[in-house]
């Protein structure tokens, strides 16, 4: 668990928590810009020594009234928006610089793993200026992994990045905590990023935490604050079979099959076999009452119609369990469930446009 | 027309020896005072960066004048350091260094705090993630990245030094080999109406001046660029 307790006041803002979380997969902490996100993190990585908080990772405490753990002593990974490379180091400098001051018994991750997993082979002789901002934040992504940190914290390691990078970068961060078995922490304003990445989302406004729950739970609720930028999506896992001679991959068990076209340059980074995430937005399903068979849509599930929710302009989305008992929500227009006599309890066929493979 | 006699050689060394302590005891002072005020938050920040500035705006007779007062064998300094079996300060070389470093403090303190407040808190912050402690982070971060800061503290202290002298006459008087550091001999042979030897050590002391400054520009335009 990490436990935190704190209250911080800057000007006409307050930041006030008494919280805690597991230790498991990614964290994200969601919220506007100036809702504390950030003050938060600094106060967990030690880097703001805020009086009367209280801070305890795994059972140990790391700051309380008597104590202060600094921050070289806690062991965590830093991430910031800016990849904050050291200029006057190399790549390399810059990978082994925590590695060289990780005590050997307390090193679980080696240079060589690392620097594959983040796709760094090429890079490794580059000058720090040399490097692209994608290419300056993998670096410093492998540079805190290589200092074998407790805990990684990233506040917004994506935010400065144009979206092509993003996506370039969006696996490597997807893979690294169940790779390198760290948990993650991970400030995001982004919800696209809390779908692809995160396993927990802490919900952060004007300096007040109000929710903590499951990423599931999260998506879940119609009015969610992760529906927001893209409307409502839904999130599914599950296994990805490998591509066939047409690059179409299976997902999911049997009784609720989606049929995932990859591309061959993204199909590598799929290791089969691990958890694999589908997001699909609400607004690219629709519902039919038969399973229609002369349709260029292939992706068609059965679906039982559990909550009818209203949306504003008319519009009405449907929570609804797939076979294998994952949720999907379908957003469609109140004349169209009209048209169909829609109920809840009722099961339809869900046809699904596109989906967008996350992981 | 360069003939230097044993009193110039006198004055020379002197000099050198003055400046290199008083540049050496300034970057000890002066890298932890400049760094505490480019990060402190502390009301006493603007209280002290003004007396660190002070000497650029008094005559050098008022810091003198005080020195004396406060080093001499009645002053609080001197008078303390007499009753603990040591000499006082005024009139020796001891005394002319402590003066020579409160004088050049400014010189020292601004180049350095405009290194660190360039550098800024994140190079600092990633390296202390990365498991490094305090000196280990001076060490590997903030002197390779404010290394021109430091070139320039030396540089700018140690020629700021070469070129005092209101402070010493007060404070030294003119004692060979204790206090008569170039500037005063200059004014002791120009006193005398020795013209040729003050023209000498003059033109001298122009020449080294003028390559100080230059190698001080030439640093700051090459690292003025070093941020992250």
């Amino acid at each position: 668990m990490l436990q935190i307790k704190a209250r911080l006041r800057r000007g006409d803002f307050t930041l006030d928590v008494d919280t805690q979380w597991p230790l498991t997969g990614v964290t994200a902490l969601f919220g506007r810009s100036g809702c504390g996100k950030t003050s938060l993190l600094r106060i967990i990585a030690g880097l703001e020594k805020v009086n009367a908080s209280r801070v305890s990772f795994a059972g140990i405490s790391w700051q309380t009234a008597e104590l202060f753990v600094p921050i070289e002593k806690r062991r965590v990974g830093l991430v910031f928006q800016e990849a904050s490379l050291l200029p006057h180091l190399s790549v390399t400098g810059n990978l082994l610089y925590g590695y060289k001051r990780t005590p050997e018994v307390l090193r679980r991750l080696q240079p060589d793993t690392v620097i594959r997993m983040l796709g760094l082979d090429n890079l490794t002789d580059r000058r720090v200026d040399q490097l692209s901002g994608g290419q300056a934040q993998r670096v410093a992504l492998g540079r805190a992994l290589l200092s074998s940190p407790q805990l990684l914290l990233l506040d917004e390691p994506l935010a400065a990045l144009d979206t092509q990078t993003k996506r370039e970068i969006m696996p490597f961060l997807s893979r690294l905590s169940s790779e390198s078995k760290v948990p993650i922490v991970l400030i995001t304003h982004s919800p696209e990023e809390v779908q692809r990445l995160a396993d927990r989302v802490v919900f952060i406004r004007d300096g007040v935490i109000d929710d903590i729950c499951d990423l599931q739970q999260a998506m879940a609720k119609p009015d969610s604050p992760l529906f927001a930028d893209e409307g409502p999506a839904s999130v599914l896992l599950g296994m990805l079979s490998e591509p066939d001679a047409q690059g179409v991959c299976r997902f999911g068990v049997e009784q609720a099959q989606l049929y995932v076209q990859t591309s061959p340059a993204s199909a590598g980074s799929h290791a089969p076999q691990t958890t694999t995430r589908l997001r699909v937005l609400a607004r690219d399903v629709s519902v039919a009452l038969d399973d229609p068979s002369r349709i260029s849509i292939r992706n068609h599930l059965r679906v039982v119609i559990q909550q009818i929710h209203e949306l504003p302009d008319n519009r009405l989305l449907l929570s609804t369990t797939l076979a294998d008992g994952q949720g999907l929500l379908i957003e469609i227009t109140r004349w169209s469930a009209q048209q169909l006599d829609l109920q809840t309890g009722q099961q339809v066929w869900a046809l699904i446009k596109s989906v967008a493979l996350v992981q | 027309m360069f003939e230097l006699g044993q009193a110039e050689w006198q004055a020379i060394y002197l000099t050198l020896r003055l400046c290199f302590f008083t540049t050496v005891i300034l970057l000890i002072i002066a890298t932890p005072l400049a760094w505490w005020l480019s990060s402190g938050r502390s009301r006493w920040r603007v209280v002290v960066q003004v007396i660190v500035a002070l000497p650029l705006v008094l005559p050098p007779t008022v810091l003198g004048f005080y020195l004396l007062m406060a080093l001499g064998p009645r002053g609080f300094v001197g008078g303390s350091l007499e009753s603990m079996g040591f000499n006082h300060l005024a009139f020796s070389f001891e005394g002319i260094l402590f003066a020579s470093v409160l004088y050049s403090m400014p010189f020292a303190v601004q180049p350095l705090l405009e290194a660190f407040n360039n550098l800024g808190r994140r190079p600092i912050e990633v390296s202390a993630s990365l498991g490094a402690g305090v000196i280990d982070r001076f060490f590997s971060v903030t002197l390779p990245l404010c290394k021109g800061g430091f070139i320039v503290a030396a540089t700018l202290s140690f020629a700021h030094t070469v070129g005092e002298f209101g402070v010493i006459l007060m404070l030294g008087g003119s004692i060979p080999g204790e206090t008569k550091v170039l500037s005063v001999l200059i004014y002791d042979h120009a006193e005398s109406m020795n013209y040729q030897a003050a023209h000498q050590l003059s033109l001298m002391l122009l020449v080294f001046s003028f390559l100080v400054l230059f190698v001080v520009y030439s640093i700051n335009r090459r690292f003025h660029t070093v941020k992250l």
